[in-house]
């Protein structure tokens, strides 16, 4: 299982820009952390998650 | 005088003395705000994805207006860094504002991880902006840590108190020779323009136009405001008598010569 924002899923072995796709994100528009390091744009059709992975996606929101 | 009064940060120069805030308020309004405050830079803050939000900020905030993001949700310096590189790789620039909190009741600024984080990324080339609690050995660190500004809060974040902390921020005015720039707190445009009059090179707002009636019609009070305190500024107000009186009429020539 692998932990993406916050919520276990059974996306081990998988492609960053799979799982973004699955997550329906904008690849333009999000940044993403795996295990606390940022995985540069260029690398998530090669990054793949394994189980125990942390991963964060995130994105501009409204604040002071 | 006042095309040449620009503020300068990290290089960069803008004509406008207000940034904008855009938390608590309907993304629709963004560009109204915006436009109306006659503000160039914007604060942001990171955070996850929410699938059900299908909406981005990105696509409100009108081009040409440079994004100031926080790292606001940090307890320490180390997430506050971490936030900021995370801010970075969104691709809009190398400004941030940073806001470190250990304590959820007041919202106050952990001075000492906020200078840390400050020269973590002042040397990693980020164009530090740090929040702070106005104290001047505080901003004395940030500006050997490498900060573009020095931002002191006025009174609590969101509390619209306006500037509790004035005598203070006199200080670091005084003292620090970066742009000091007031934020959190400041609640009426009326408290801008004070912060502005005093020499503040700026003023950053959110809880006030969010939490207003009309929040364009806010966003353009706060803009008159902040450039009327920076007009008295450069103007130089004039003095204050302790005792008495002073006529402001000629006092000879009819009735009782």
């Amino acid at each position: 299982m692998v932990k993406i924002n916050g919520k276990s899923l059974g996306y081990d072995g998988k492609t960053i820009s799979d799982i973004l796709e699955l997550m329906g994100e904008n690849k333009s528009r999000i940044a993403v952390e795996l295990n606390e390091e940022i995985v540069p744009k260029s690398g998530y059709d090669e990054v793949t998650v394994k189980d125990g992975d942390i991963m964060e996606v995130v994105q501009f929101v409204g604040g002071g | 005088m006042e095309n040449n009064d620009k503020l300068i940060l990290g290089g960069h120069e803008f004509n406008s003395r207000f940034i904008l805030g855009s938390g608590k308020y309907s993304l629709k309004l963004i560009e109204a705000a915006v436009k109306y405050a006659g503000a160039e830079m914007i604060t942001l803050a990171v955070r996850r994805t929410n699938s059900k939000e299908n909406e981005n900020i990105l696509d409100y905030i009108p081009k040409g207006v440079t994004l100031l993001p926080n790292t606001s949700g940090a307890r320490n310096a180390d997430e506050a860094v971490r936030i900021a590189r995370l801010a970075r790789e969104l691709g809009c620039g190398d400004f941030v504002k940073i806001e470190i909190m250990r304590d959820s009741k007041y919202l106050l600024p952990d001075n000492q991880e906020t200078v840390r984080a400050t020269e973590i990324l002042a040397k990693e080339g980020f164009i530090v902006m740090p929040y702070m609690y106005p104290d001047l050995n505080t901003a004395r660190d940030l500006v050997n840590a490498g900060a573009a500004s020095v931002m002191p809060l006025a009174s609590p974040i969101g509390s619209n108190k306006g500037l509790a902390t004035k005598d203070f921020i006199q200080i670091l005015i005084d003292e620090i020779e970066l742009p000091i720039i007031v934020d959190a707190g400041i609640g009426r445009p009326s408290q801008a323009c004070e912060a502005m009059e005093m020499g503040a090179a700026a003023v950053m707002s959110n809880t006030a136009l969010a939490t207003a009636g009309d929040i364009p019609v806010m966003a353009e009070a706060f803009r008159q405001a902040v450039e009327a305190g920076r007009k008295a500024y450069l103007a130089g107000p004039g003095r204050v008598i302790s005792r008495g009186a002073s006529a402001s009429d000629p006092l000879t020539g009819f009735l009782h010569d």
